[in-house]
């Protein structure tokens, strides 16, 4: 008889537009520990506007690595409680520094944004991080930041701590689009 | 089809043998004992070994005898199997029973008798003279050896040393996931579980240096979280122990200062600490005497400057996963870098 | 003219009703359709049956040729193969397809086309029923192999302990489409189970009372009893796993109350008795096919069936002995260690008697009795390596090493597969209406025998001389090499062995 032949037959079939879709990898899965080649240089190309720090700039498609892949967001959630960084911003809601998970962007709120004032360092307590903390993890840092305040793919935002949780995961944070400033200027209610 | 089988058992009997020969020794083996409990596990080992083979040659004889043993031609049961019990039922059932209470009171000897070293093993602890507390993290071995004085404690990294002789408690804490400390020439494994403080104790009967390894699966570098177990003579040890507690030592040359500079002023005082130096951070092992170590990334590589340069130059590549990140030190600050960690022996 | 003429009257069932007409009637309800759709809405127990044991070969082959390519990584010490990434993916979709989606399924399958028939009813009891749990099954292993092609399966090891597989730890989507696949084919499970209940208690043939039921069907019934009790803690886990991981609830995170070793519970208070699930079916197919070709009835039919029980019941009293190293009170360890030294009585038992059903027999060497003889072999000395491992002191040494491997393959492969191809060789001409090649049977049987310890033989040694489990790469000059070239080896026979089932088939 040759129907488990058959049988067998028709799940081949099956199968071969499912591998096809194996070339086309999930890029939210990837694990990629290690970062762009030592020489390449960070953000040089960073558009933003020169009338005032944090005026928005079109994101640029290697945004999507990280801010899309659940991997990086976990890492840089560790690195967030590794580095300190809860020390002035608690886990989001600010205290020395501003809260991290609202709408109100002191210096824009986009990834190449928050690369560069962790990068720079800004006025009023924020240190620099140059030469401290290699590239990759910036970028890492950066994007979770932008998933506390659930600007990031839920699917990828990191969940619950395994720890004490002092607040709701990032995949079920909140929205918050940031505030677009005033064409005249930046939104200056920032610090609370 | 006989003459198959007997030739593939001959070669499967000359494979084991091959195998068997690679020999016991080793220094992460169980059955190269070089401490209390793991003599008397090996011990057990040995004799349920020896019970246990003769079981089971007795059952490949049974099986044997009973696919070749010679019939008597035509001997067939005729009728319902239970209208009249032939004597050879009878005589099965006799052997079952006698084989189903030998099998039962040879269990209840071995479950005895593995109580019995269970006990024994167990009877250590309270007599501890030394506490050591390992923290486990993703994918290294935090050590901290306490003392009832606090500036008598210090900290490193992947690496335990212990006095001949003396029982060590060693506790036992997890940071993230749950790790397995095992060291198979002194004791066997316990689990490091968040959230629970586990227990274990160690007493080396001789010196050597031994490994141990993770073995509860942690993680993308599981394979490489490994550490050096140093058993030395008492006053060997105290000697250690007193040099750990010192800070480490000033840079001797242009070169180790450039190199000082360096660390404290890029991405390595993130992550480490040097006692004696601003690098206080405790997310990364303590590298206060890091060049006295016998390897590196938690027992992935021997100690030596080359292997230093090209750890601190690409961990990635050694270690994918590993939390360390490629730092982007240039070729003559790595220099610097490797030479002034060298000195901190 | 009389009224009954007019309108005749419709009988429903009974001795008037003709030959023809009954035939008609019955062919009515019971026939597949035809067609595309008849053929996937078939509700025949023969077909879903065939169907699954289809099936799931498709995925023992898909989880074999994972575990050559972890043997290929592991041939040499720090080879590059496979990346860490990619071996913890591999060895996990190794464990979890040949444990979920073959183990089980496959043991099903056989029950569900051979209880029927041997209890002498027409159909499985809940025909529809079983045909939505082959659907679902299917759906889970599906589902779990696109992710894993899309580089999205599990990386945490068959059994997931938390906190790794849990929300900080293993993040994205990995976990999760594991812990689904868990309730998918749990569910199909317990389906099957339910039916094989049914049918065994409710539809037996007049005059079969229990104590004439073949060994076959009573071992299907303990395992069928086994399943509807502990598929659902891994059931619950899993789906606290989930809300753990996507709705932020903290059954394992002890810093909000919860615990980390209530998974290990609550997994192996399934995964014991699930080893004993894939097992006892084995058994069965072992008592069908000794009477054959030993040409006697089995011998200690009675003490087969009360060893059946023993074991049923015993399984669910031994998890803690994969929970040994964790640091529990001792006196509690010791009791799990009595527990685990007891099981090994029945089992002894049903080898004595099958040994005894050869012994007093006229054995006819055919490809089943070879498997059946090779069973014997290799599950001897793995659950007598299981004795070892029962005892708190030894399984602290061998736990999580090498040796635990061995001995799981030499219990689950000698006491499941090798049954498991004595059975496929022994009713293939009931299944499909032709017979099997003797002789590409004969070299099956030795490929697969002689493959598979040269395989896992050497692993019982690794594991004493250090070596762990789920382990990427491994350092040079920890004299591991030599035995793991021979595991690797023995890995290419195996799988040529497998390959010439498959050309035979």
């Amino acid at each position: 008889m040759s129907s488990p032949f058959h049988s067998a037959v028709r799940t081949a079939l099956l199968a071969i537009p499912l591998a096809g879709l194996g070339l086309a990898a999930c890029d939210r899965e990837d694990r990629e520990p290690r970062g762009a080649p030592v020489g390449d240089s960070g953000p040089a190309a960073i558009t933003q506007g020169s009338l005032y720090a944090g005026e928005p700039s079109p994101p640029r498609p290697s945004h999507r690595e990280y801010e899309n892949n659940a991997y990086h967001l976990s890492q840089g959630k560790q690195l967030y409680t590794s580095f300190n960084c809860n020390t002035c911003h608690a886990n989001g809601g600010g205290g020395i520094g501003p809260a991290l998970m609202d709408d109100k962007w002191i210096y824009g709120g986009t990834l190449d944004n928050i690369y560069a004032t962790i990068v720079q360092g800004r006025p009023n307590g924020m240190p620099s991080f140059r030469n401290k903390i290699p590239e990759q993890q910036v970028w890492q840092l950066a994007a979770y930041v932008r998933s506390l305040s659930g600007q990031t793919p839920k699917a990828a935002s990191p969940s619950r701590n395994d720890t004490l949780n002092a607040k709701p995961a990032e995949q079920r944070m909140p929205k918050e689009e940031p505030k677009g400033s005033s064409p005249g200027g930046p939104n200056l209610e920032g610090r609370q | 089809m006989k003459r198959a089988g007997g030739l593939a058992t001959a070669a499967l009997t000359a494979a084991a043998l091959t195998v068997l020969l690679t020999g016991c020794e080793g220094v992460q083996s169980a059955l190269d004992p070089a401490g209390h409990q793991a003599g008397r596990i090996a011990g057990l080992w040995w004799l349920f070994l020896g019970v246990l083979t003769v079981i089971y040659l007795l059952v490949l004889a049974g099986l044997l005898i009973a696919a070749i043993r010679p019939r008597r031609r035509g001997r067939l049961h005729q009728g319902p199997a239970f209208a009249k019990e032939p004597p050879i039922e009878r005589r099965l059932t006799r052997g079952l029973t006698a084989w189903a209470v030998g099998t039962g009171v040879i269990i209840l000897t071995l479950t005895g008798l593995s109580y019995a070293v269970d006990r024994d093993v167990l009877g250590l602890t309270g007599r501890a003279e030394l506490e050591i507390e390992v923290t486990a993290k993703q994918w290294w071995w935090q050590v901290k050896y306490n003392d009832p004085v606090p500036s008598r404690s210090f900290e490193t990294a992947n690496e335990i040393r212990l006095p001949v002789g003396v029982p060590v408690r060693v506790v036992l804490k997890s940071q993230d996931v749950i790790h397995s400390f095992w060291v198979p020439n002194l004791h066997g494994k316990t689990d490091l579980i968040p959230g629970r403080v586990n227990e274990t104790t160690l007493t080396a009967d001789r010196e050597g240096r031994f490994r141990g390894q993770c073995a509860e699966f942690c993680g993308f570098q599981h394979a490489n979280m490994a550490l050096d177990v140093l058993a030395m003579p008492r006053d060997r040890f105290d000697a250690w122990r007193a040099a750990q507690l010192s800070s480490a030592p000033a840079p001797g040359d242009a070169l180790q200062e450039q190199g000082r500079q360096v660390f404290l002023s890029s991405a390595c005082v993130m992550c480490h600490t040097i006692h004696g130096t601003s690098a206080a951070s405790r997310v990364g092992p303590d590298l206060t005497h890091v060049a006295g170590r016998l390897s590196l990334a938690a027992g992935t590589l021997p100690y030596n400057k080359g292997n230093l340069a090209g750890w601190i130059a690409d961990p990635q590549r050694i270690k994918p996963g590993t939390r360390m990140p490629v730092t982007g030190l240039s070729p003559d600050q790595l220099q610097g870098v490797v030479a002034y960690l060298d000195s901190l022996k | 003219m009389s009224a009954r003429s007019e309108k005749p009257v419709i009988r429903r069932d009974g001795p008037a009703l003709g030959e023809a007409e009954t035939h008609r009637r019955l062919s009515l309800s019971w026939a597949t359709p035809p067609g595309l759709w008849g053929w996937l809405s078939s509700v025949d127990h023969k077909q879903v049956g065939r169907r699954y044991i289809v099936t799931a070969f498709v995925f023992f082959l898909l989880a074999g040729l994972l575990a050559l390519a972890m043997r290929m990584q592991l041939s040499g010490p720090e080879r590059t193969l496979l990346s860490p990434d990619r071996y913890n993916q591999i060895f996990t979709m190794h464990g979890t397809t040949m444990m979920f989606l073959f183990a089980v399924p496959v043991m099903e399958a056989f029950a569900i086309f051979l209880v029927p028939l041997m209890v002498g009813t027409r159909a499985i009891a809940f025909p529809r029923l079983n045909a939505f749990s082959y659907w679902v099954y299917l759906a889970g292993g599906v589902m779990l192999w696109v992710a894993f092609i899309l580089n999205a399966g599990p990386d945490v090891g068959w059994f997931a302990y938390v906190p790794l597989s849990g929300p900080q730890f293993s993040p994205g989507k990995r976990v999760d489409f594991w812990a689904q696949m868990i309730t998918f084919t749990e569910v199909a499970a317990l389906a099957v189970s339910v039916e094989i209940i049914v049918t065994v208690f409710k539809q037996r043939a007049p005059g079969m009372s229990l104590n004439r039921i073949p060994l076959f069907v009573w071992g299907q019934l303990v395992t069928s009893f086994m399943v509807v009790f502990a598929m659902p803690a891994v059931m619950v886990s899993s789906s606290m796993l989930i809300m753990d991981r996507l709705i932020g609830t903290h059954f394992f995170n002890p810093a909000e109350g919860g615990d980390a070793l209530l998974w290990q519970h609550l997994f192996w208070f399934f995964g014991h008795p699930e080893v004993y699930i894939i097992f006892l079916p084995a058994t069965g197919f072992v008592s069908s096919i000794l009477p054959t070709f030993a040409r006697r009835p089995i011998f200690g039919y009675t003490a087969l069936v009360l060893a059946l029980f023993a074991t049923g019941f015993l399984g669910f009293g031994l998890w803690v002995h994969h929970m040994f190293a964790t640091g529990l009170p001792h006196l509690g360890n010791s009791f799990y260690t009595a527990a685990s030294m007891t099981i090994a009585i029945p089992s002894g038992i049903q080898i004595f008697c099958w040994i005894a059903t050869l012994w007093d027999g006229r054995p006819r060497f055919a490809t089943p009795l070879l498997f059946v003889i090779g069973f014997i072999v290799v599950f001897v000395l793995g659950g007598l390596s299981g004795i070892m491992l029962a005892s708190v002191p030894l399984d602290s040494q061998a736990h999580d090493t090498y040796f635990v491997v061995a001995h799981f393959h030499y219990v689950l492969i000698g006491g499941a597969v090798f049954p498991l191809f004595g059975a496929v060789y022994y009713w293939f001409p009931k299944f499909t209406g032709r017979m099997l090649s003797e002789r590409a049977g004969a070299w099956n049987f030795w490929l697969f025998f002689i493959g598979f310890n040269l395989t896992f033989f050497p692993m019982h040694i690794l594991g004493l001389i250090g070596m762990p489990r789920r382990v990427y790469s491994y350092p040079a000059g920890m004299g591991w090499d030599g035995p793991n070239l021979l595991a690797s080896a023995g890995a290419v026979i195996l799988a040529a062995g497998v390959a010439t089932f498959l050309g035979n088939v």
